[in-house]
């Protein structure tokens, strides 16, 4: 995808001069009205967020218990989540330091909100395994911190390795946002009419002013953050994916899952991408900055992810045929036929058939098709981890102890409020801090004039 | 096991009685005041009291100054367990246990080696009646209508009340009670009824012995009690006997008969040599003796008679004219069975069940008469109840009396308002009753129909003594005061006897002095109680005399409509009559062959349910002659069709916390006429579902190497060798074991699948009960479960158990993904589990292959002070959100380690025994130290029938299973 293939449709429509996008960002933030749009959203979400917060204090008052888990399906709902919300934070990081590195402009007009999704998605999944622990008072027994009785955590276990990858990963992009923010922050706190607002954006803009100097550097340290961040995409996810992998229950132990489940944490990423990216440019009237190409771009990096794990539910079913492995064949058996199949049926609907549509240019253009597509995808890889790790563990080595796994209310309260938290603190952040990168945006201005977008 | 402290226990009772004693129990902890106006003996007296009572005082500090011992009571050290010798009964008859306890608290229950009945094993039962005694349920208080009452007045009640019996020579007084073996209850209920002669004693309880009494009188014109010496039984035909799973005197019976299966040893199984005993199992119902069976053939239990027909007809024993098997059964079977009869003469054993009618028992007796088993493999003694009467015409009689209004003071012991059959109009009886007085652990159905109720001491907090099968006396001794000053039997009807103040310690030693002869009677007294059984009180084997041809005494067949459906009552595998109702463990635990836990059900075979047109979990209406009852569908394979098994023991309305509500009473079909099964059941759906709680979904090995079996035959061409484990290749270094490397190998081949492990071990180890929501949520806790599979159809399975604990693997897929270092190997190869530890992610149970880890998805262990008690001290009691898993009873291999060190030595082979290992009536269980050579754990692991579940996995399990061998005839082919 070089420049000179790219499509006529630009990655910046209409006329827009350096004040011109700064108003146009800033005063979503400072001074445009509340949208009746973001206020609904707002109710809706802040409901769900509340039912997350009574899921979250009844299952610490009574245990995991309340939800469906049991023998031999110890994990689900929770872990589920955990993997998907991981997998839709992987977009943001993608876009906003891989993109970089491949110098894409069209990355600038959605890094910031694509980043925003990455820290409140990863949030999201951060809060889940320790929510599915049975003791949660003592999740920070997973840190290695020094103790007085020399207890160290199990290095060889990779949920260790997982809380180093996610804690890698929520500090990083934490930095890495907050790092591009400052010359934005710095805007709004001079265009800012009231006091509190000025003080509160100029102590997180830390002083910039604009120099030369700190645009050298600030160029410099984003380059490094970007080059730091990248490999996050992949490392991050191949070692959830180790989490599976490593164990012995069929289904789980597979080499492929690690490039697996990074396309697949970027195939459900840039759907949620898409999901957010579609009505917030309607909303607010971003449609110049968020074109119809950007959304091609977005659409075509999906065909390409959601090929790569077609390819990998097709070589899963392929290797444990060509295993041999009584086990492997009935796991693959018992999730094309069993009582889980209609999991399964569904996760090929969404996640195999359903993006063929996209190799047709006329979808691609179709705002309201590539959100439908993108809320297929979103479910279907959700769908896609519930099949991986129930219906791998309900029927593994013993027939004896096959069981089967219900999700109860909680389990459903848990992640729809997931959903709402996430959603709500999006509608918090777009409110609050500009949505689109500000300083970014106004260097495509030059570039648009020259021609060269 | 320690000498047995009588004179402490003696003492407590004899404290009993003092004012000191009364004092103290009225006012909980003593001022000090008081106790330092009492002399040095009395003082040290009430502590030792004090400490007995531990339990029943509860633990709260006093918050006075307190003194601790100056001299310690003799042989109480803390932290040390005692054992006592008793035994615990069921339908009367006793299992000599050796009860221990802990400070004074009994927590857990263990079988008595020099007992014959248990040989050191028990069942499910004895296992459970310490929960049973600790039971918060229990009823507290005697009772007057709804009123708390006391003891005192019920006394003073029923003295006016003899009086008037000493005037009418008893005319009025009935005492109703189970099955008594007890040579003292029986000798104070006929010396009452000599003193009132007019007085009647009654007996019933609803799983009894009438029809083998009965079968007995037939063939020999008196009620003897038969006895089997399966160790000496080549071929074995049940007709619808369980004696691996319900027979009195079951435990002995599967030793006896496992010893004639065991063919693990190298020697045996290499050289070809092996030789086994072989089972014919005629059977209704689907239980324990039949999954056992070589040949098993599943009739309706009406046809069974018309079996042991042919049978006998095929071996010319009757001149009885056959009446022709059942279309279901091949002449084959008859013609192979009675030609392997014949060749084993005076080396067979024909056995009828106690739920045939006395006919089936009349034609057994016969058939083991003619092939000359009497004397060599069958026995013959006086009956094991002190009065073997038909107990349904006593109770017939007794309802008659009532429903005349004869009845002016009736004595119960025992629930028949729930169990007497629906027919008699027991419960309308009783109303009419003026003075009915019961006496109960609980304050059941019965006890609320009654006007007075008595809390009956437990059979662990009272003196007593009973029966075994073989007529072996136990004496039964206290291990703790009654919790709730309890009364038992013996009081009771000394009260009636006119002698208020005896105790039952009084009443058992009186009748025994005057019994044991000798010069020496405490020393007797001494050594019966040590040894938990009276020496030489076996019942001396009767020569005995056929009565002619028991052909005569065969009913003319009765003609039933085509296509009619029979209903069989059977005893709850868990429950049993119902008694164990409120038991927890016992209801938790699931039934050996449905895998069912806190509920019954209407068994059938899947071809029945088909033609119904119902699935697991409908609830149909059960209707028989008037009387109906709605009860949730099992399909069972293996159940003969037509049929419909309901077992007893559900529908409890007053049963306590636990089992009050759950299930359908099978006793509201069951009739006087009919009591073990009856013909002419109509079936009709209703719609309805009931959710049932099973813990096993599945049936199938779906192929799977999980239970290897062989044919007999296999095993003498094939001389299997061990199979030689590859060559391991690992990145990590192999652990070290220096000192102890600890394994268990369980024997498929020996194992009856009756569960005692699972409830041995539930007991040892604390573990909690989760309720049926949780069981159907897929939560339950058994460390040890017992897998049942299925093999072959639907319509005749072949049944398969595995017990499966914790294998301890040396590569433990647990360890390495616990973050936390909660899972870890220990020193001597245990994989073990430090709760503290664990935050509960669950990884290591997703990644166990056997799924043995179980995890407190929520808080399970109650903190109830009277369950508090059972706890045993040494494991620690789970929080929520811990996982938790066998341990090997890694609490006994320490302390069986400090006893070691204590004398500077290894701890010997058989010095730890696990709980499971324990209680294992076939020994099926062995645990040891593999670092030892000699050690019968390494003998088993060196059969070639050794294996260990899921190999290719290559966690190299230290718990092994040897192969189950079957012993087919050939002539029957498949």
């Amino acid at each position: 995808m070089t420049q000179a293939t790219q499509p006529t449709a630009s990655v910046l429509t209409g006329s827009y001069t350096y004040a011109s996008i700064t108003d146009k960002i800033a005063d979503t933030v400072l001074i445009r009205p509340t949208h009746w749009g973001w206020m609904v959203g707002m109710a809706i979400t802040t409901m769900l967020m509340v039912l997350l917060l009574v899921a979250m204090s009844y299952l610490f008052a009574r245990g995991v218990g309340i939800w469906g888990v049991n023998e031999p399906v110890a994990w689900a709902f929770a872990l589920t989540n955990f993997v998907w919300w991981v997998g839709i934070g992987h977009a943001g990081t993608f876009i906003s330091a891989f993109l970089l590195l491949l110098r894409q402009k069209w990355r600038t007009s959605i890094n910031r909100f694509a980043e925003a999704m990455t820290i409140f998605a990863v949030a999201m999944a951060g809060l889940m395994p320790i929510l599915h622990l049975g003791r949660p008072w003592f999740f920070y027994w997973l840190i290695p911190y020094p103790d007085i009785m020399n207890v160290w955590p199990q290095w060889r276990s990779p949920l260790i390795w997982d809380i180093f990858a996610i804690g890698t990963y929520i500090i990083v992009s934490m930095l890495f946002w907050y790092m591009g923010l400052i010359p934005d922050l710095a805007t709004l706190r001079d265009r800012a009419d009231k006091r509190w607002k000025q003080i509160g954006y100029g102590l997180m803009a830390l002083g910039w002013r604009g120099e030369a100097r700190h645009w050298q550097r600030f160029d410099t340290a984003y380059l490094l953050m970007a080059g730091l961040a990248t490999p996050l995409v992949i490392s991050v996810h191949s070692v959830v994916s180790l989490d599976f992998s490593f164990g012995l229950v069929p289904g789980w132990h597979s080499t492929i899952f690690p490039p697996y489940f990074v396309a697949g944490a970027l195939f459900s990423g840039f759907a949620m991408a898409l999901t957010i990216s579609i009505p917030l440019r309607a909303v607010f009237g971003l449609k110049d900055f968020i074109t119809a190409r950007h959304l091609d771009n977005i659409a075509k990096i999906m065909l390409v992810c959601g090929l790569i794990v077609s390819y990998s539910y097709l070589f899963e079913t392929f290797t444990a045929f060509y295993s041999a492995d009584q086990f492997e064949i009935f796991m693959i058996r018992n999730r094309m036929a069993g009582p889980y199949a209609w999991a399964y049926w569904t996760v090929i609907f969404c996640n195999v058939l359903t993006i063929q549509t996209l190799w047709f240019k006329r979808i691609r253009s179709s705002t309201l098709a590539l959100f439908a597509i993108s809320i297929i995808v979103n479910i279907g890889m959700w769908l896609e981890r519930f099949v991986i790790i129930v219906t791998s563990l309900h029927r593994d080595f013993l027939p004896s102890s096959w069981g089967m796994f219900y999700p109860t209310f909680w389990d459903l309260a848990t992640l729809a409020g997931s959903v709402g938290a996430f959603a709500f603190l999006f509608l918090v952040f777009v409110r609050v801090l500009p949505a689109i990168s500000i300083s970014e945006m106004r260097k495509l201005v030059p570039e648009k004039q020259k021609g060269e977008l | 096991m320690g000498p047995i402290p009588t004179s402490f226990w003696r003492s407590l009772e004899e404290l009993a009685e003092t004012d000191d004693f009364k004092d103290y129990l009225h006012h909980e902890f003593p001022r000090f005041a008081d106790a330092y106006s009492l002399n040095r003996r009395e003082f040290m007296k009430l502590m030792a009291a004090s400490l007995a009572l531990a339990g029943a005082g509860g633990c709260t500090r006093p918050l006075e100054k307190i003194v601790p011992y100056v001299h310690a009571p003799e042989q109480l050290v803390a932290g040390k367990l005692l054992f006592f010798a008793t035994a615990v009964t069921c339908g009367g008859y006793a299992t000599g246990v050796l009860a221990e306890s802990n400070m004074g608290r009994p927590t857990k229950i263990e079988g008595n080696p020099a007992h014959p009945a248990s040989l050191g094993a028990t069942d499910i039962f004895a296992q459970a009646s310490v929960l049973e005694l600790w039971d918060p349920d229990r009823s507290q208080a005697v009772m007057r209508g709804a009123d708390i009452s006391t003891w005192q007045a019920l006394v003073a009640a029923l003295s006016s009340k003899m009086q008037t019996f000493t005037a009418n020579r008893g005319a009025g007084l009935h005492i109703l009670t189970e099955t008594i073996t007890s040579p003292t209850l029986a000798a104070q209920l006929r010396a009452l009824v000599a003193k009132y002669p007019l007085a009647q004693w009654h007996q019933y309880q609803p799983v009894n012995r009438d029809s083998a009494y009965e079968g007995a009188r037939l063939a020999f014109g008196e009620a003897l009690e038969t006895q089997y010496l399966f160790d000496k039984a080549q071929i074995v035909v049940s007709l619808d006997a369980d004696f691996l799973g319900s027979l009195p005197g079951h435990l002995r019976y599967a030793r006896d008969f496992v010893s004639r299966r065991r063919v693990e040893s190298r020697r045996t199984a290499e050289n070809g040599r092996a030789t086994m005993n072989r089972l014919y199992v005629i059977e209704s119902t689907p239980g324990l003796t039949g999954a056992m069976a070589d040949h098993r053939l599943p009739v309706r239990a009406a046809d069974v008679g018309a079996i042991a027909r042919s049978l006998a007809q095929e071996l010319s024993v009757s001149r009885a004219t056959p009446v022709g098997t059942p279309s279901a059964v091949p002449d084959a079977w008859i013609n192979a069975i009675a030609q392997e009869l014949t060749n084993t003469r005076g080396a067979s054993i024909v056995l009828a069940g106690d739920e045939q009618p006395p006919y089936v028992h009349a034609l057994a007796h016969a058939m083991n008469h003619a092939l000359g088993n009497i004397g060599a493999t069958v026995v013959h003694t006086q009956a094991v109840a002190a009065e073997p009467g038909n107990q349904l015409d006593s109770l017939k009689r007794l309802s008659l009396a009532m429903a005349a209004g004869a009845v002016d003071t009736l004595l119960i012991a025992g629930n028949p308002v729930y169990y007497a059959p629906a027919d008699l109009g027991f419960a309308e009886g009783l109303r009419r009753v003026p003075l009915a007085v019961h006496l109960g652990l609980y304050h059941d159905e019965t006890a609320a129909s009654c006007h007075w109720h008595v809390p009956a001491a437990h059979e662990l907090e009272a003196w007593g003594d009973a029966r075994a099968f073989d007529g072996t006396v136990t004496l039964q001794q206290p291990l703790i005061a009654p919790l709730y000053n309890g009364k038992c039997l013996h009081q009771l009807l000394a009260v009636l006897a006119g002698e208020l103040n005896k105790t039952s310690y009084d009443i058992v030693r009186e009748y025994w002095h005057a019994k044991l002869s000798g010069d020496d009677f405490e020393k007797l007294w001494q050594t019966a109680l040590h040894d938990g059984l009276v020496r030489d009180s076996a019942f001396a084997v009767k020569t005995i005399s056929m009565r002619g041809d028991v052909s005569a005494a065969l009913p003319s067949p009765q003609a039933e409509a085509p296509g009619a459906l029979e209903v069989v009552f059977r005893a709850d595998p868990s429950i049993h009559d119902g008694r164990y109702a409120n038991n927890a463990w016992l209801q938790e635990l699931p039934k050996p062959l449905t895998k069912l836990t806190w509920n019954n059900a209407a068994l059938m075979s899947p071809a029945l349910a088909q033609r119904v047109g119902c699935v697991n979990e409908d609830v149909i209406e059960l209707r028989l002659s008037g009387h109906h009852v709605t009860a949730p569908v099992w399909i069972m394979p293996g159940h003969p069709d037509r049929s419909v098994t309901v077992t007893m023991g559900y529908g409890r309305t007053r049963s306590g916390r636990v089992g009050t509500g759950i299930g359908f009473s099978a006793f509201a079909l069951r009739t006087a006429a009919a009591p073990w099964f009856a013909s002419g059941l109509e079936i009709l759906k209703t719609g309805r579902r009931e959710p049932l709680a099973t813990t096993q979904h599945h049936h199938s090995m779906e192929g799977r190497d999980i239970i290897r079996i062989m044919s007999l035959t296999q095993l003498r061409v094939a001389n299997p060798a061990k199979e030689e484990t590859g060559p391991a290749t690992s990145l990590y270094k192999p652990f070290e074991y220096n000192g102890y490397a600890w394994g268990m190998s369980v024997n498929l081949n020996t194992c009856i699948g009756c569960n005692a492990c699972t409830i041995a071990c539930q007991a040892e180890n604390n573990i909690p009960v989760v309720g049926k929501t949780e069981v159907t949520r897929g939560r339950e806790m058994h460390w040890i479960r017992v897998d049942r599979y299925y093999e072959g159809d639907l319509d005749n399975p072949r049944a398969h158990f595995q017990p499966v604990p914790c294998m301890h693997c040396e590569q433990a897929p647990c360890e390495v993904v616990c973050p936390t270092e909660a899972s870890v190997h220990n020193s001597e190869g245990l994989n073990v589990q430090v709760y503290n530890r664990c935050i509960g992610t669950r990884f290591c149970s997703n990644n166990c292959p056997y799924k043995v880890r179980r995890f407190n998805f929520l808080q399970y262990t109650q903190d109830e002070p009277s369950l508090n008690a059972q706890r045993n001290p040494e494991v620690t009691a789970r929080q929520r959100g811990v996982m938790e898993k066998c341990s090997y009873c890694i609490q006994r291999i320490a302390s069986a380690r400090i006893e070691a060190d204590k004398e500077n030595r290894r701890i010997r082979d058989g010095e730890v025994l696990t709980a499971c290992q324990a209680v294992c009536p076939t020994q099926a269980i062995v645990f040891g130290d593999l670092n030892d050579p000699a050690s019968a754990v390494n003998q088993m692991k060196a059969s070639p029938l050794d294996y260990a579940l899921l190999k290719e996995l290559n966690t190299k399990p230290r718990t092994t299973y040897l192969a189950k061998v079957t012993n087919r005839n050939p002539e029957l082919g498949r």
